[in-house]
């Protein structure tokens, strides 16, 4: 050993896993740290001497005055304060003070910590910072934890707890902050010098402080962070304890897999340790002789993991519905998983689109996925990806989860799909909303398969008039003020002027990097005659209106007119 | 603007929209009713079962609790016991409904296995919760209580890593009463008798394959359950009929109260908030995954039997061609179907999550 032994001396608070508590005092104290720790007076008598008996061979080991601890009230830091006073009586060697709990657990050999400790002798580290910079409260105190009272128990009386807090907001009651002191908050664990910390128990206004913060909110966080701030001489404002919390404000717990992560941090001590994570604790306290590393802690690796854990806990996986996450409507965060391409009316005009589709995009094409009589999948498939039945029924019974899922299964794969008036309207404002989507319409394309078929005249009048309306009924969907998806519309006749050029518009659009002229179109139907069709169904009495304007003696439709811009909602 | 261009008309499946304070009263107060109708109905039903081997002077004050109904399950007992004793299960709760298998010895014989047995109606028992009800009233009150059916195996995020307790530690340091899992109804490449399962062995060994995404979801606001359907068993046996399907939404875990009551098999529970096992936000919470190991050989001539007794569902007719098209022995495979490797997987699917436990 380089130093002389005895300049660290750590405060152990212990209120619960007493035998852990032993293992880990024992620890530092082997490694010529003083131990001064203070036994929460919640523990049966029988209990803490038994534990004061196991630590008995040990010379360098104080108990300090038990008192009662409650979370977040004033007894954390009186018990604090007891032991700290012991500890800088009995050992006068001691040098920095460290505070820990029996949860903590020393990640590198004490010697390192001393060692990387007596390179900084006049160092405070422990972490303080204003409430207005620090976005760390739970629970929407901040300032407030230091102009309110706090005379309830947050665990036991929650009801008077808020009900006071509230009272007081109401009748803008407050405190006065005691002259002299900024408020300043953070990590209870925390490593001081013996000036400073002798400099905080003796200041000739302790009393007045004590008073006041016997009433702040968590103290424990407060207390010395703020009263620091008048005396040390060189504060590092971060805490040599590496400690997590969640959402809600609870500390992580370690477990006996998080060993390589507490490994890689290089951090010094850790909380909380799993009291049955016997690995940790073997491999932790167990005599490693490494040869002593001085490099700096770097927690950067657990923290990017509990911060994805944050995020997966308070965001979650955007489009995936599974049995614990379900998102009320509004409250998505995003639909679906990925962008997904929707045309209607494309599959009608021109021959084979499926197909020319999927070549020069490298979509997965599919066709009606809402076809009344099944979903076509591509390539016909009757499972598709995910074990997706094809089954009407299934999908009739849910069509927004054939879509999500498909969406979610497929994710790294475009999905495009055809949709019309005779399919499933119940998936309209599911897609509508849904920012991922990209809906493309050409208005009355439903009508060139009626034209091209075999049946009576009679019979495509009806059916002409239930597909108007049903269309009509999805392009006030789409043009609605909370369609938030990519939408097109063209009408037939807009489209037929200069389909090249909206083709690559969309095209474009899905495969954005390859950026390629169209060199290959799809065949479009024959048109010619498609203009008396139109005025037939005129004198029967239904006006398709949806096409846009045909002339009656259309012979050459595709005629290369000058291109109308797209006609875009959103 | 139009009143058609509404959002909201064809989004039925979303009734999340907030009750009047009025009628959430009605509804908890009926709530309240039928679960102590429920209660009443466990300790009626307490008569038929009698006591073949009662250990239960064992189970200490932090014990879990694993509580089973089982008929003829000989051969996947063996397997059930040592999964279950692995995971850190320190007592089993189970009733023997009339098994002629050696179920009853076997069971009798197992030191931490308290067994009790009868002969009345599965289906009249609401299948098997009454008894269950029971035993957990006077057992279970104060534990964490597993409540799982001899086919289901229940995993959790970490759970090759981690013992049952700590998730039930930390279920408690988040004060969470319940835990939420998903049926996946796992199967074996070719057709189901074509492997024999030797008890003892892993089930999933064969079984290693499921549905990975197709899954449905549909909020119920009585209850305020998700009632999950999907799976091999609608896309294979139910694609006519979906709502028959069978219900895959599972709330296996549970820290027992003498006043908790399952209401329709483990799928719900009384009261109602134990059944908020999903975020409503966008959020995950941690949730895991009962592995269904249904689809073993046994299975073939078993729905023959199942078919003639009608125990398994509430309208059993509905269910013939169902057991019909198991007893002919299909094969369940597909080219999408996934082969199942460890939790990491699952959750990456999207079947499970950690939420934010790291």
């Amino acid at each position: 050993m380089t130093d002389k032994t005895g300049d660290l001396g750590v405060i152990l608070l212990v209120h619960t896993a007493l035998d852990r508590a032993s293992q880990v005092a024992r620890h530092w104290a082997e490694s010529g740290c003083p131990v001064v720790i203070h036994v929460d007076k919640d523990i049966a008598p029988k209990k803490y001497a038994g534990f004061v008996k196991s630590l008995s061979d040990l010379d360098d080991i104080r108990f300090s005055r038990r008192q009662r601890c409650e979370w977040g009230r004033w007894s954390i830091v009186g018990a604090t304060q007891s032991a700290a006073e012991l500890i800088l009586q009995s050992f006068p060697d001691v040098r920095h003070v460290y505070l820990a709990s029996g949860s903590c657990l020393p990640l590198r050999p004490i010697q390192e910590l001393r060692s990387y400790l007596a390179q900084r002798p006049r160092t405070d580290f422990i972490e303080s910072a204003t409430t207005e910079d620090v976005p760390w409260t739970v629970g929407g105190l901040d300032i407030e934890r230091f102009t309110l009272r706090f005379p309830f128990s947050w665990k036991r009386q929650r009801r008077l707890f808020d009900g006071y807090v509230r009272l007081q907001r109401k009748l803008r009651m407050g405190r006065r902050i005691p002259e002299g002191i900024v408020p300043h908050m953070g990590s209870q664990w925390w490593c001081l010098t013996r000036q400073t910390l002798s400099a905080i128990l003796e200041d000739p206004k302790r009393k007045v402080y004590d008073r006041y913060f016997k009433r702040v909110w968590i103290p424990d966080e407060s207390y010395f962070q703020t009263i620091v701030r008048l005396y040390s001489r060189d504060i590092e404002s971060r805490s040599l304890t590496l400690s997590k919390f969640d959402y809600q404000g609870r500390p992580h717990i370690f477990y006996d897999d998080h060993l390589q992560l507490l490994r890689q941090s290089q951090c010094f001590v850790a909380r909380k340790i799993w009291r049955h994570a016997d690995l940790l604790y073997e491999e932790f306290l167990g005599n490693r002789d490494n040869p002593e590393s001085r490099v700096e802690p770097d927690p950067s690796k657990i923290d990017r993991i509990f911060a994805k854990a944050l995020e997966c806990r308070t965001r979650g996986r955007t489009g995936l519905y599974m049995h614990s996450r379900f998102p009320k409507e509004g409250w998505e965060n995003g639909l679906t998983s990925a962008p997904y391409s929707v045309f209607e009316g494309f599959s009608e005009l021109f021959e084979g689109f499926e197909n020319w589709l999927g070549r020069t995009t490298g979509a997965r094409v599919h066709g009606h996925l809402f076809a009344p009589e099944k979903a076509e999948f591509a390539g016909g498939e009757s499972v598709y990806t995910g074990g997706l039945c094809d089954s009407a029924a299934i999908r009739n019974n849910n069509p927004k989860a054939l879509l999500a899922n498909l969406i979610w299964n497929t994710r790294g794969e475009r999905q495009a799909f055809q949709y019309g008036p005779d399919d499933t309207p119940d998936i309209r404002w599911f897609m509508a909303k849904d920012p991922n989507a990209q809906i493309s319409v050409i208005t009355g394309a439903w009508a060139v398969p009626l034209f091209h078929s075999n049946l009576n005249f009679s019979a495509i009048r009806t059916i002409a008039a239930e597909r108007q309306k049903s269309e009509s009924a999805f392009l006030d969907v789409l043009r609605s003020p909370y369609a938030k998806a990519n939408v097109r519309v063209w009408t037939l006749a807009e489209f037929i002027e200069a389909p090249m050029v909206h083709l690559q518009t969309l095209i474009d659009e899905i495969s954005p990097r390859a950026m390629r002229r169209l060199t290959e179109a799809p065949r479009m139907s024959d048109l010619a005659g498609f203009g008396q069709f139109l005025q037939n169904l005129k004198n029967h009495g239904m006006h398709p209106y949806l096409m846009g304007e045909f002339p009656k003696d259309d012979t050459n439709v595709q005629s290369g007119r000058p291109s109308v811009k797209p006609f875009v909602v959103k | 603007m139009n009143k058609r261009t509404r959002p909201g008309i064809n989004t039925a499946q979303d009734c999340r929209q907030r009750q009047s304070f009025a009628s959430e009263l009605r509804t908890a107060y009926r709530l309240r009713w039928k679960r102590r109708r429920l209660l009443f109905r466990a300790l009626r039903k307490r008569r038929q079962l009698s006591v073949v081997s009662d250990r239960t002077d064992q189970i200490g004050s932090r014990d879990l609790i694993a509580a089973s109904t089982v008929r003829n399950e000989i051969a996947r007992l063996p397997f059930f016991l040592s999964y279950y004793r692995k995971l850190g299960i320190d007592h089993f709760l189970f009733v023997d409904n009339d098994s002629d298998d050696g179920t009853r010895e076997f069971l009798g014989k197992q030191p931490d296995v308290s067994l009790w047995a009868t002969p009345h109606s599965y289906k009249l028992s609401r299948f098997g919760i009454d008894w269950l009800t029971w035993l957990q009233i006077k057992y279970a009150h104060g534990h964490w209580c597993l409540t799982v059916d001899a086919d289901e195996f229940f995993v959790y995020p970490y759970h090759d890593e981690r013992p049952l307790r700590e998730l039930t530690n930390w279920l408690d340091a988040n004060q969470t009463r319940s835990f939420g899992a998903i049926m996946l109804d796992m199967y074996p490449k070719g057709r189901l008798a074509e492997n024999a399962y030797v008890p003892g062995n892993d089930p999933f060994e064969t079984l290693c394959w499921f549905d990975a995404d197709n899954y449905t979801f549909t909020y119920q606001p009585v209850l305020k359950n998700l009632w999950i359907q999907g799976g091999v068993r609608a896309r294979r046996f139910f694609s006519d009929d979906p709502r028959r399907a069978p219900t895959l939404g599972k709330k296996p875990l549970v820290k027992w109260n003498r006043r908790y009551v399952y209401v329709s098999s483990t799928h719900s529970l009384l009261p109602r908030c134990l059944n908020d096992v999903h975020e409503e936000t966008a959020g995950e919470m941690a949730s895991g995954v009962l592995l269904h190991a249904k689809f073993l050989d046994s299975v073939v001539q078993r729905s023959a039997i199942e078919k003639q007794r009608k125990e398994h569902f509430a309208n059993s007719e509905y269910y013939e061609s169902y057991y019909d098209s198991v007893s002919a022995n299909p094969c369940l495979w597909c080219a999408d179907s996934v082969r199942y490797s460890d939790w990491k997987q699952l959750e990456s699917l999207g079947l499970m999550s950690r939420g934010q436990w790291r």
